[in-house]
């Protein structure tokens, strides 16, 4: 069986209590609001993304549980420094890793640290937490009007 | 009043989740339903399915005594003037809509008041701002204070002529507060005001004796109430219901339609429109006769057994901070625990087989009051043990040790 231990990994505890990345961006180039309607998690997502393209600083702040808070600790740590055409590629293995089968194992050389959170698929309820803020950068990359919802 | 014997009527709760025995403490989310219940929805599709008040062969007849047993068997349990006040609709949620609709529409106009309260869910919210954005009327809301009590200084205050409809939750679901309604329906009836309450949570814990309450509107869910889902009633006074017009149109609300006009059902088959959720119904009534089976009274002072217990527990629990604290309140533990989240505390007693709520409890002016995204809940029925308490706490403590 599939254990706590499995999604509550210490890294994940410790992004949880020690978000990085954590605050307002001011002034930044994008930023968007997500919203999971189930649970009442709210985020904010900030970035500065420069003319060639590149991801040059990113925040988020808001109120969640302890897998999306330390889902947006991770994703903002790993995507400093990146192009967003980077960004595409660790949203889609990232979507992968959260909804694939469970034998289907993590793409670690892709997803890195990101990898600590594919114990979330075990836990269907709690899928979403970890993708809220993905959903949320992701419209604030395409400007999107609207607040990210989680789908 | 035995609870293990009660316990063997619910064919759900002898089932171990992740290894460990079920303990199950989301009742305010849902009740479990006992044998009873399932035997009669199972036998009505068995033996009597049919569509009922129209048509001539057995099964029809059967159908409609059933379903019309049932509404004998609520009408008696909240003490109803007669069966012509008691219609069925799918829950709490369209028993109030029914009313800001019907009842909203022909009643509210510009300049009039809706006064609802800060600790209502938001079936009891949403309802009337939709009809003050029809009708341009204004939403007004009476405050709580920190315990999670109504302020009835301010009740009074915010009452006044333009008051058209008061709308309170009977007992609060995100904290377990059972509000003081006689009180608040007098008041409310002395400027001219009707009542609407939302009893989706009281029902099952307190007895509602709509008469003597002198109450307008009392609205109800059998979900709550060990019945089926997608089922409840709305009792209201028969003058009032009478002089509405319908909620909405279709078969069984008509006496007579021709294309030039149509001329409306007697009550309570004017608000039943199409053919209604039948065997849910029935389940309802076999709910109900089975609570009084065992006794409200009994129930209530079972639960208060287990409520004060869950209390001395949480006073003690370090980190441990009780949403909700009013002296007058039921069956329900809201709580938040430093340094863990309710959704991280609801996946972590699920692995311990404890079923809790964590969320806003769709009552997020709640939240919003106490400044927390949500709180995790424990709400308890009458099949709920001390034991099961225990549980409750123990799996608490591992989660505070995961974030320790
Ligand atoms: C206080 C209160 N009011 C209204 C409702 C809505 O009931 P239903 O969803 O059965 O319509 C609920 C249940 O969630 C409730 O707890």
């Amino acid at each position: 069986m599939f254990s706590l231990g499995d999604l509550y990994q210490q890294v994940i505890i410790d992004h949880n209590k020690a978000p990085r990345n954590f605050g307002k961006l001011e002034p930044c180039t994008h930023d968007a609001e997500g919203y999971n309607p189930l649970c009442g998690d709210q985020l904010h997502v900030y970035l500065n993304i420069n003319d060639d393209e590149i991801i040059e600083s990113i925040s988020f702040e808001g109120q969640g549980c302890s897998i999306s808070t330390a889902s947006a600790s991770l994703m903002t740590d790993a995507l400093k420094g990146r192009s967003v055409a980077e960004f595409n590629r660790l949203f889609a293995a990232f979507h992968h890793m959260a909804t694939a089968d469970l034998s289907d194992a993590p793409d670690e050389e892709v997803l890195g640290k990101l990898a600590v959170l594919s114990g979330v698929k075990e836990f269907p309820s709690r899928i979403k937490c970890a993708t809220l803020c993905w959903h949320t950068l992701k419209s604030a990359i395409e400007h999107a009007a609207d607040p990210a919802i989680t789908e | 009043m035995n609870v293990n014997q009660i316990r063997q009527d619910f064919p759900i709760l002898q089932q171990q989740i992740h290894g460990k025995p079920l303990v199950y403490l989301d009742n305010a989310a849902t009740t479990q339903k006992p044998q009873c219940v399932i035997d009669t929805v199972r036998h009505y599709y068995e033996a009597d399915n049919a569509n009922i008040h129209r048509g001539v062969h057995t099964l029809s007849e059967r159908a409609t005594a059933a379903y019309e047993d049932a509404r004998e068997i609520i009408r008696a349990y909240f003490n109803a003037a007669s069966t012509q006040e008691v219609i069925f609709t799918r829950g709490t949620t369209e028993s109030i809509n029914l009313v800001a609709s019907a009842w909203g529409n022909a009643n509210v106009k510009k300049g009039d008041e809706i006064l609802i309260t800060h600790m209502e869910h938001h079936s009891n919210i949403v309802p009337w701002q939709m009809l003050c954005q029809r009708t341009g009327a204004s939403l007004k809301v009476v405050p709580m204070n920190d315990a999670g009590e109504l302020r009835m200084d301010l009740f009074a205050k915010l009452l006044s002529e333009r008051t058209k409809l008061v709308g309170v939750v009977h007992m609060s679901n995100a904290l377990g507060t059972l509000n003081p309604i006689e009180s608040i329906i007098q008041q409310a009836h002395a400027v001219g005001a009707k009542v609407l309450v939302d009893g989706a949570q009281a029902a099952s814990h307190v007895a509602v004796d709509v008469q003597a309450l002198d109450v307008d509107f009392y609205a109800t869910s059998a979900h709550k109430m060990y019945g089926p889902t997608g089922v409840g009633v709305l009792i209201g006074k028969q003058a009032i219901l009478a002089a509405m017009p319908p909620y909405q149109g279709g078969g069984d609300m008509i006496l007579t339609v021709s294309f030039d006009k149509t001329r409306y059902n007697a009550l309570p088959h004017k608000f039943e429109a199409g053919t209604p959720n039948i065997a849910g119904v029935i389940g309802f009534g076999a709910a109900i006769k089975y609570i009084q089976s065992i006794g409200l009274a009994a129930i209530a002072s079972h639960e208060k057994g287990l409520l004060d217990y869950a209390s001395v527990h949480a006073g003690v629990f370090d980190g441990l901070t009780p949403i909700g604290t009013a002296a007058n309140k039921a069956c329900v533990l809201s709580f938040v625990i430093k340094g863990v989240h309710p959704h991280d505390l609801g996946t972590i007693l699920d692995r311990e087989g404890v079923a809790i709520r964590a969320g806003h409890h769709c009552a997020m002016p709640v939240m919003q009051y106490y400044k927390v995204p949500a709180t995790a809940r424990a709400s308890f029925a009458m099949y709920n043990t001390k034991n099961e308490i225990d549980a409750l706490f123990s799996a608490l403590a591992k989660a505070r040790a995961i974030f320790a």
